[in-house]
């Protein structure tokens, strides 16, 4: 029943070589003599999937030009999670390379019928997501503003729009909806075939009933791969198990994490109505019910994601049990109640089956992509978190330009696999934290949520000591993380709640942090960041740093340098801090999720040499964070030592003595542009330094802050931080960092030649702070991030992070400016001048804000001003 | 107090002829509906008043009504219930509906909800568990562990539980024990008898040992090893009098010194006579502290019944004396569950026990021994601890009494002597005993006080605990296969089956969810948190009325050790 649903046949008919194959199947499944065609001895490219992504991928592959490839299947193609997914295209997502991905998916299906001659069943039927509550609604608004800029059709209609949609719906408990007509429906596994038949015919060559046991490696490079069917050698290794992805990242002596875990999925399939259900009825989406709906022939097709999913093959299986799945009907009760309270006609119709299909999740809800940091050319794409479908194409195009071009043409860092680690591969973390994820692809996505489980992996060794004093808590990379500090006599309960698009609970906890950031001093805990030491017997280590990263390096001992580490394209890799320990050593601070990437990237990139060394250091320090006017007293008073701007001036790093406790690295920045220190405290010294600094600074007024206000603080004075507004597509030239680059350092630095055409051909989009004038804070939504920004009414680019400013009364946003030409689209040059001659306008959820635009941060705020060309105008920042 | 005592159901315990022989069932049942007529005049009352306050003025005038009416509501009662089976299951419910009746007229229904939170707080407040603990990942005792519960609705409440694990010979012990008349002898009892047991299950070298160490004043072997609820106190004045009464026994059993090895049952027989004699004897002592005489005397005059179970391997012994009751949940091998009793009640529904106690006496006593289903018309179960009232003769309780303390000689139920008190002893504590070899199939055993047993029939009991024991997951899976079935025929069997594993969840404790279903049981048989609600929240003074406490231990076994031990006998 289901492979004739699901899975067409009849396609190989179209296809001679894979005619022969099967043909000699079925002669051979009476001889025993199952696999007539044998495996290469080698190719440049092995596939292990035969699932929408490994097809996705070797069909891109193909159409770039590889055509030495080998894609394996252990099973039959389309046979896993691809056979049994429910088959709908959407493009409805919240981050915004998912959507793109999505778009794509979508084009690409709608063609691939008449590329191929494969039937893929693609229907665009539209769909349709429905809100319950107010604040769905405004979720759902958010996403209809992106996708409209995308230039993805899409409106929020009224219930009754719905009900003229869609007869079988009960709209009386719905606030509104969004209708995106463009989404379609495919017959998954057709569409999988019909990638793999384009790709055979360009090629490629399948192979079934072939499992890949391992994958080998030498040198840290994939040389081959084992199979039950023989050994081939190759270059590059592409792992889209699905949810056996993990099980075989293991496998070999070379572990690579990829951390995805299943989790069992059902869905309901029906007899066709008395009154068939037209093909061509839109997709219903009801997060809030959390189900989906679409017609499937005749009748329906009904799924969702249930509160408490059940987690499977954690101890790793067989796939062949994925057959064996059972029906449970007592626990897809909640989704029958919901689907029989949306369309209660249902009633009468007749089940036909209930099917448990197991989806892969991962820890954030994004996919995977990308390669392995410790093996390369092992590449990966798996954990679509149910949306293999929508993602499909997208996801195959990107790693093949990945692969071919050695980086895709969109910034997939949301979804790169080295922004996990090997923390994030304990199974227990992961079957624990799935369950969170599956749920949450229902639940109401507000701004900053974090999730529950999977927590106080990693702490600094003050946790007890902050959390006692009334800290609470968010997740970066399995760190935790100050997000500010209750005051006593709050109730907490009521601030742990504060789940709102608008203003939230904690806005004058933060604000009197601020202030007190401004005023007197804070200690923030930032012992998150990544760090790493880098030192060599002779000049090795500052002449590959000097390649490495765009600014100048060759500074005294004890300077701080703020500098990009980019590509070769100058787009941002890293944004960090370097600090001169001695003429021969670098102590190296960046972002907390850099700590895989950066690794894999130095690695990659430094020359194997004994006398250069590079060591994580991360967990040996911790990091305290002393904003505020008066850092300066409370230092000075516990160090004995003059802290004068005269004797420490900005920029500037010191050992020196804290208490009782000696080696302590100060430096004279604070990652906000308010004056202050960081100290990075040996951790065994951690405790005694918090405490010292605490009794100190009592009369100072010192007291404990946490991360919002230091992005209050950094957003105000447009600071752009690494991962939400840098990434590989930002140069230094785009977000007015020219400073930071010395094109003229006299040694050849990664993305000079690039940096150099920008500085003469001019940018192409820039990064810009937009000031809200007619904003209510009290009564208006907040923006967040990827909000459209509009220029004298034109879609000009998207916010990448926005805050309060306690200090201007105003919300602040960052974001790019680009120009494109009014008639063609085309991206033109962006001038100061076409940044400052415009009429700027934010929407947030639908509703547009008048902004102010600003190329440079305002002067007011720096109240301390200290050297003046120094002042960390630029400093990089992160969060 | 003299209320609280007037609705004893086992004893009336209100002396003078016009009070007597009330049998408290009628007492509790027919709380409005039979009180109807009489007081229409509080009509006006509820009308006005917080039902709270009605509640217990009603109560306070039924009681003197009941109290004045006598026998006449125990025999329109039982005309119409004639089986304890049926007035257990029909009678409490129609009560029921008679209390919300009452309620909705006062129109203030809110006032009486307690929220599921509170609800657990109450059904939980007694709850303990207790795991056998595992040896190197294997369990190598039949017992898995138990779960027990009590819920009060005497206050304080009358009934007790044990539980311990024999240290010197093999074997767990566990117990309930219901009072009556107080529960002195109840805790006596509680905290006593599984001594006199385990001392009369050591071999003869095992009592030397002790009996030299207490001699030389070293350091005495531990006997048992207690499980206990915080609130399972011991009475510490009085340890140093049992202490002596038990050693006394033991130093007589190394004297007897048969030489034979221990038969359980009769160790059991022996355990409860025994002890039932020390309190007798105690009580007739004395003893020169005040307090311990007055508790001597108090728990001689009080009842108890016992429900033991030991369980060593295999060998499972019930010693019952009373109308508490132990049953077995045998797992069928479709699954389904079935219940098996342990232990036969002694009271007058018990037709043997009927005979047995007229063949101790003279055929002339016959027509006054049993009289409204009790003992000389006073006492429901017909074997029990203490109550020497029904066994010391007349000249013994007058001089006992006399000389006692102040408080006992004002009180007028210790004065008073039975009526037709002609060839005492009438009543016994000696228990039956009843053997069972587990077999794999045997999943759990329940041991309760009679407050469980009038609610619910022991096949429901079977049903609610082994569902709850196997876990929701164990409910049939529904699978669609080749009928039809429509999706609104498929949410109704769902949402019922929901209804039925949602009360599961709640509960970590196989006890408290059975008490859950004692309590809140509505005619399907599943949990009805309202009725739930409203039976919790019932005045101290009322409760007793429409539950008696129940007192609840689960014990589960393992059945992998139990069919491993099989394997090796065969």
């Amino acid at each position: 029943m289901f492979l004739r649903l699901l899975s067409d046949v009849r396609w190989r008919a179209a296809n001679p070589k894979w005619r022969r194959m099967t043909c000699s199947r079925r002669s051979t499944s009476s001889t025993a003599e199952p696999h007539p065609i044998s495996l290469p001895a080698q190719a440049q490219v092995v596939i292990c999937g035969g699932g929408i992504m490994g097809t996705s991928v070797a069909y891109h592959l193909s159409k770039m030009g590889w055509k030495d490839i080998v894609l394996l299947e252990q099973g039959r193609l389309a046979a896993g999670t691809t056979r049994f997914c429910a088959g709908i295209v959407s493009t409805a997502r919240h981050v915004s390379i998912e959507l793109k991905m999505a778009d794509y998916s979508n084009k690409l299906y709608q063609q691939l019928e008449q590329e191929t001659g494969v039937k893929t069943g693609y229907m665009k039927t539209g769909s349709i997501s429905l809100a319950q509550t107010q604040d769905r609604l405004i979720s759902l608004k958010r996403i209809a503003s992106s996708l409209n800029v995308m230039g993805i059709p899409c409106e929020i209609i009224t219930p009754k729009q719905v009900a003229q949609l869609h007869p079988l719906i009960n709209i009386h408990d719905l606030v509104g909806a969004m209708y995106v007509p463009e989404d379609a429906l495919v017959s998954s596994a057709n569409v999988s075939l019909a990638l793999a038949t384009a790709a055979s015919r360009n090629g490629v060559q399948i192979h079934e009933r072939t499992s890949v046991s391992h994958v080998s490696v030498q040198k840290g490079r994939v040389t081959g791969v084992e199979t039950d069917r023989g050994q081939i050698q190759c270059q590059y290794f592409v792992n889209c198990a699905g949810q056996w992805a993990y099980e075989l990242g293991h496998s070999g002596e070379e572990p690579v994490n990829i951390p995805l875990h299943a989790c069992e999925h059902f869905y309901l399939l029906t007899h066709p109505l008395k009154e068939p259900l037209a093909s061509s009825l839109p997709t219903i989406v009801d997060p809030d019910g959390r189900i989906y709906i679409r017609n499937w022939q005749g009748g329906i097709l009904s799924g969702g994601f249930e509160k408490n999913p059940k987690p499977l093959f954690t101890e790793g299986r067989n796939q062949l049990e994925i057959q064996n799945l059972q029906e449970d009907w007592d626990h897809f009760e909640p989704l029958l109640s919901a689907l029989l309270r949306r369309m209660p006609d249902l009633e009468a119709l007749q089940i036909m089956q209930l099917v448990n299909c197991p989806e892969s999740f991962t820890p954030d809800m994004r996919c995977i992509m990308g390669e392995s940091p410790t093996v390369r050319g092992y590449f990966v794409l798996a954990g679509m978190n149910s949306a293999g479908i929508s993602y499909g194409g997208g996801a195959g195009k990107y790693l093949a330009e990945w692969m071919v071009n050695g980086y895709p043409s969109e910034n997939v860092w949301p979804l790169d696999l080295k922004r996990f680690g090997t923390l994030q591969s304990s199974r227990t973390f992961l079957r624990h934290r799935v369950m969170e994820v599956m749920p949450l692809m229902c639940d109401l996505k507000v701004p900053r949520w974090d999730f529950q489980t999977g927590r106080q992996l990693r702490t600094s060794p003050l946790y007890d000591r902050l959390d006692a004093q009334g800290a609470r808590w968010m997740e970066k990379h399995g760190f935790e993380r100050v997000k500010y500090f209750v005051p006593p006599g709050k109730d907490l309960l009521d601030l742990d709640q504060s789940k709102t698009f608008y203003k939230p609970d904690w806005f004058d906890i933060v604000g009197s942090e601020v202030k007190c950031c401004k005023e007197a001093v804070c200690v923030i805990d930032m012992s998150s960041f990544t760090k790493f030491e880098i030192s060599s017997t002779g000049d090795q280590a500052l002449e590959s740093l000097q390649y490495l990263f765009s600014n100048d390096l060759d500074v005294p001992v004890g300077h701080v340098v703020h500098t990009g580490m980019l590509n070769e394209k100058g787009g941002y890799e890293n944004d960090c801090s370097i600090a001169r320990l001695s003429k021969r050593s670098f102590f190296m601070i960046s972002p907390t999720d850099q700590q895989v990437h950066c690794w894999a990237w130095l690695k990659n990139r430094l020359p194997d040499d004994s006398n250069l060394t590079m060591e994580d250091v991360t967990w040996k320090y911790t990091a305290l964070n002393l904003i505020g006017p008066r850092a300066v007293d409370v230092l000075s008073e516990l160090s004995y030592a003059p802290i004068t701007p005269e004797h420490f001036p900005s920029l500037f790093c010191k050992e020196m003595s804290v208490g009782y406790a000696n080696g302590i690295r100060v430096m004279s920045i604070t990652h906000t542009g308010e004056p202050g220190f960081m100290l990075y405290i040996p951790i065994e010294y951690a405790l005694h330094v918090y405490n010292e600094v605490m009794n100190m600074g009592q009369k100072y007024g010192i007291r404990n802050a946490g991360y919002y206000a230091l992005r209050s603080l950094r957003i105000e004075k447009f600071f752009a931080f690494w991962g939400q507004d840098l990434d590989a597509f930002t140069t230094p030239m785009e977000c007015g960092r020219e400073f930071q680059v010395k094109l003229e350092k006299g040694t050849q630095f990664v993305g000079q030649e690039a940096l150099l055409e920008q500085k003469h051909n001019g940018v192409y989009k820039r990064f810009t702070m937009f000031i809200l004038e007619d904003h209510d804070t009290d009564a208006d939504l907040w923006p967040w991030w990827g909000e459209p920004i509009f220029r004298n009414g034109r879609y000009v680019g998207k916010t990448t992070s926005s805050a309060y400013s306690y200090t201007l009364e105003r919300h602040v946003c960052l974001g790019f400016v680009q120009h494109f030409d009014e008639k063609t689209g085309e991206e033109l040059v962006v001038t100061t001048d076409f940044i400052n001659q415009g009429e700027y306008e934010i929407d947030i959820a639908g509703q547009r804000f008048q902004a102010k635009a600003k190329l440079y941060p305002l002067s007011s705020l720096f109240t301390h001003r200290r050297r003046k060309d120094e002042v960390e105008l630029s400093g990089y920042q992160r969060e | 107090m003299l209320a609280a005592s007037c609705c004893d159901r086992r004893m009336c315990v209100c002396p003078g002829p016009r009070r007597i022989a009330i049998p408290v069932r009628s007492s509790r049942l027919p709380l409005l509906s039979d009180a109807m007529p009489a007081p229409a005049h509080l009509f006006p009352l509820i009308r006005n008043c917080e039902i709270s306050r009605i509640c217990s003025t009603v109560c306070y005038c039924h009681h003197k009504h009941l109290c004045c009416l006598s026998s006449h509501f125990a025999h329109s009662h039982f005309r119409y219930a004639p089986q304890k089976k049926f007035a257990a299951l029909y009678r409490p419910k129609e009560n029921f509906n008679h209390f919300i009746h009452a309620r909705d007229y006062a129109s203030t229904p809110q006032r009486f909800y307690l929220t599921p939170p509170q609800v657990n707080s109450i059904l939980k407040a007694n709850e303990y568990s207790f795991k056998v603990p595992e040896f190197d990942g294997k369990n190598v005792s039949s017992v898995l562990g138990f779960d027990s519960n009590q819920l009060p609705a005497n206050v304080p409440i009358e009934d007790r539980r044990s539980a311990a694990t024999c240290l010197q010979t093999r074997g767990m012990l566990l117990g309930v024990f219901d009072g009556h008349a107080g529960c002195a002898c109840a805790q006596a009892v509680s905290e006593r008898l599984f001594y006199y047991i385990a001392v009369s299950l050591l071999p003869h070298e095992t009592l030397l040992e002790i009996e030299n160490a207490v001699e030389s004043g070293r350091a005495l072997l531990p006997i048992l090893q207690w499980h206990k609820h915080p609130n399972d106190y011991f009475s510490k004045e009085a340890s140093k009098l049992y202490f002596n009464s038990l050693r006394t026994y033991w130093q007589e059993l190394i004297d007897l010194n048969s030489g034979e090895t221990t038969d359980v049952k009769e160790a059991l027989i022996n355990a409860f006579k025994r002890l039932d004699n020390d309190i007798s004897l105690e009580a007739q002592v004395g003893d020169p502290n005040s307090f311990l005489n007055y508790l001597v005397l108090r728990v001689a005059f009080s009842g108890a019944t016992a429900c033991v179970a030991h369980v060593d391997g295999v060998d499972l012994h019930i010693a019952n004396t009373g109308d508490s009751r132990a049953m077995l949940g045998v797992q069928e091998e479709d699954g389904s569950w079935s219940a098996v009793n342990l232990s036969y009640d002694h009271n007058a529904q018990n037709e043997h026990e009927v005979e047995r106690v007229k063949m101790e006496h003279p055929k002339s006593e016959e027509k006054s021994l049993v009289k409204q289903d009790r003992l000389l018309g006073l006492l429901m179960p017909f074997r029990a601890f203490g109550d020497v009232k029904f066994k010391w003769s007349i000249e013994l309780q007058k001089r006992v009494v006399e000389s006692g303390p102040d408080q006992l000689n004002d009180n007028e139920y210790t004065k008073f002597i039975p009526p037709n008190y002609h060839t005492p002893p009438y009543l016994t504590a000696e228990p039956e005993v009843i053997y069972h070899k587990l077999r794999p199939q045997d999943k759990f055993l329940v041991l309760a006080t009679d407050g469980l047993w009038e609610t619910m029939h022991r096949q429901d009991v079977a049903r609610i605990v082994g569902e709850y024991l196997t876990g929701v997951h164990h409910q049939q899976p529904i699978a669609v296969g080749g009928y039809k079935v429509t999706l609104g025929q498929m949410h109704g069997l769902l949402t019922e089956r929901r209804a039925r594993i949602s009360s599961v969840f709640e509960d970590q404790n196989a006890a408290t969810h059975l008490i859950r279903h004692a309590v809140g049981n509505n005619e399907f048989g599943t949990v009805d948190h309202e009725r739930l609600s409203k039976m919790l929240s019932l005045p101290e003074e009322l409760a007793r009325m429409y539950r008696d406490d129940i007192t609840i231990i689960v014990v589960q076994f393992n059945s992998h050790v139990i069919g491993a031990c099989q394997n090796e006998e065969l």
